[in-house]
């Protein structure tokens, strides 16, 4: 059976482990042939420049060859072929697909139509499953550990898939503490922490951005953006609340670090940067052996 | 006694098969729609915008010679979740069943997300239903759940 990465919850806690210690090992060694001889398609039915340059790269260094496009503009999708057609198509052209589309569920149908393995590089706002992939890896990396951390969440946590997919797959680990701050349009749906008390998990939830944060290990910031808000004065009263500046990392713990899925805008003040706390930037660049990983696990090559 | 008199003058007893009751009346050609009576040979007489109690307006379907697998008659629960079966055997009831909410769902519901693959291509929608007290469906494809009050039938 072909091993699809669709969502988050496809994979099983060995799963995750395994991809950590994959990641690990491309990390050392970035540069594999794994990939010689094959085709990846990497189809982006919606721009995102740095998930497919991660993405490239990652296939890059695999030694695989890239056939695909990087919009709509410039495929037939703009000649009205359904998306059925195209991954029809590509399927038996490519040894693996990459995808990215605006609609939700497009990569779920893409698997069941396709017959080679199909990765989910994001569909809407649903399921981005690599990112996560990536944030599990930053932090492993950076505390030692997958187990009984303190994680803060902070922003726009009801349309942020990121936090959602994050939240799954920690919650498999143990003894996690969640704490999530964010403002009252943009909670944490009822549904995540129902997962959470099933689990017996717990987590906090506060409005202010205060230094709460001190017991934090990790603090997942995520952009608050514009259009998420109904009413334009509540965008207002909110947008400059949620901001980190270095100042508040004072009292926080040493192993603490910030993450984010970036791009930012002005939710991480640049005066955070030069912090050693600082862990963005680090984060992306993991996305590249995170990304070797998923492929070569999800190819049998590793 | 006298309920089931009038019941017969309005559509007629048949020998064997299934009665399929209390049917809301506006969505009778949904249920033969979706339990393909309409590609059946069977002799089926129903019976619609009949007084109900309970319903206001309901239906009712005689199929003969036809009896339905659980799987089969449980995809009508969610667009009669009332419905009462009566299996008869020489023209007596010899069973009587209720329908079920089924644990998954294929084609029958739209998806409520606007910006689901299903409602922008020609895809049967499916869904796993994580509640049937409060009715709640997660969509195989974009995830988000569908209730009851945003439900729609395809």
């Amino acid at each position: 059976m072909k091993k699809d990465l669709i969502s988050i919850t496809d994979y099983t806690k060995e799963e995750y482990l395994r991809i950590m210690e994959l990641a690990a090992d491309f990390e050392k060694n970035p540069n594999q042939d794994l990939l010689k001889g094959k085709v990846v398609a990497s189809l982006f039915f919606e721009p995102s420049t740095r998930t497919r340059l991660s993405f490239e790269t990652a296939i890059s260094r695999l030694g695989g060859r890239i056939i695909g496009f990087a919009d709509v503009g410039s495929s037939s999708v703009t000649k009205g072929e359904t998306l059925h057609d195209t991954i029809k198509m590509v399927s038996n052209y490519a040894d693996l697909i990459v995808m990215r589309h605006p609609l939700e569920g497009a990569a779920r149908y893409a698997a069941e139509i396709s017959a080679v393995p199909v990765i989910n590089a994001g569909d809407g706002a649903n399921q981005h499953p690599t990112q996560t992939l990536l944030d599990m890896y930053s932090i492993l990396k950076t505390q030692g550990t997958l187990d009984n951390l303190n994680i803060f969440m902070v922003g726009d946590l009801k349309y942020g898939r990121t936090v959602h997919s994050l939240l799954m797959a920690m919650s498999e680990f143990q003894n996690p503490i969640f704490n999530f701050i964010a403002p009252d349009e943009l909670l944490l749906p009822e549904e995540y922490k129902m997962h959470l008390r099933e689990k017996g998990i717990r987590y906090f939830e506060h409005r202010e951005f205060t230094d709460i944060i001190s017991a934090a290990d990790i603090i997942y910031m995520t952009r608050v953006q514009k259009e998420r808000f109904a009413d334009p004065i509540e965008y207002e009263k909110v947008k400059n609340v949620y901001i980190l500046r270095g100042k508040m990392l004072e009292n926080t713990k040493s192993n603490v670090r910030i993450l984010h899925p970036l791009p930012r805008v002005n939710e991480i003040h640049t005066d955070v940067d030069k912090n050693e706390k600082a862990y963005y930037f680090e984060q992306a660049l993991n996305g590249i052996f995170t990304r070797e990983a998923i492929i070569a696990y999800t190819l049998n090559l590793k | 006694m006298e309920e089931i008199i009038k019941k017969k003058l309005k559509v007629s007893a048949i020998r064997n098969g299934t009665v399929i009751d209390h049917i809301p009346a506006r969505n009778l050609f949904k249920v033969i729609t979706i339990l393909g009576l309409d590609k059946i040979e069977n002799q089926i007489t129903f019976g619609t915008n009949l007084e109900s109690e309970k319903l206001g307006s309901k239906a009712i379907i005689k199929v003969s010679d036809k009896y339905f697998e659980d799987d089969e008659i449980n995809k009508i629960a969610l667009i009669a979740p009332h419905a009462k079966l009566n299996i008869i055997h020489d023209y007596v009831v010899t069973e009587k069943k209720v329908v079920e909410i089924p644990s998954q769902i294929q084609g029958i519901v739209r998806c409520v997300n606007p910006k689901c693959i299903t409602n922008n291509e020609s895809i049967t929608t499916k869904f796993t239903v994580v509640s049937k007290a409060s009715l709640a469906m997660k969509c195989h494809y974009c995830e988000k759940i569908t209730d009851q009050e945003h439900l729609h039938i395809l």
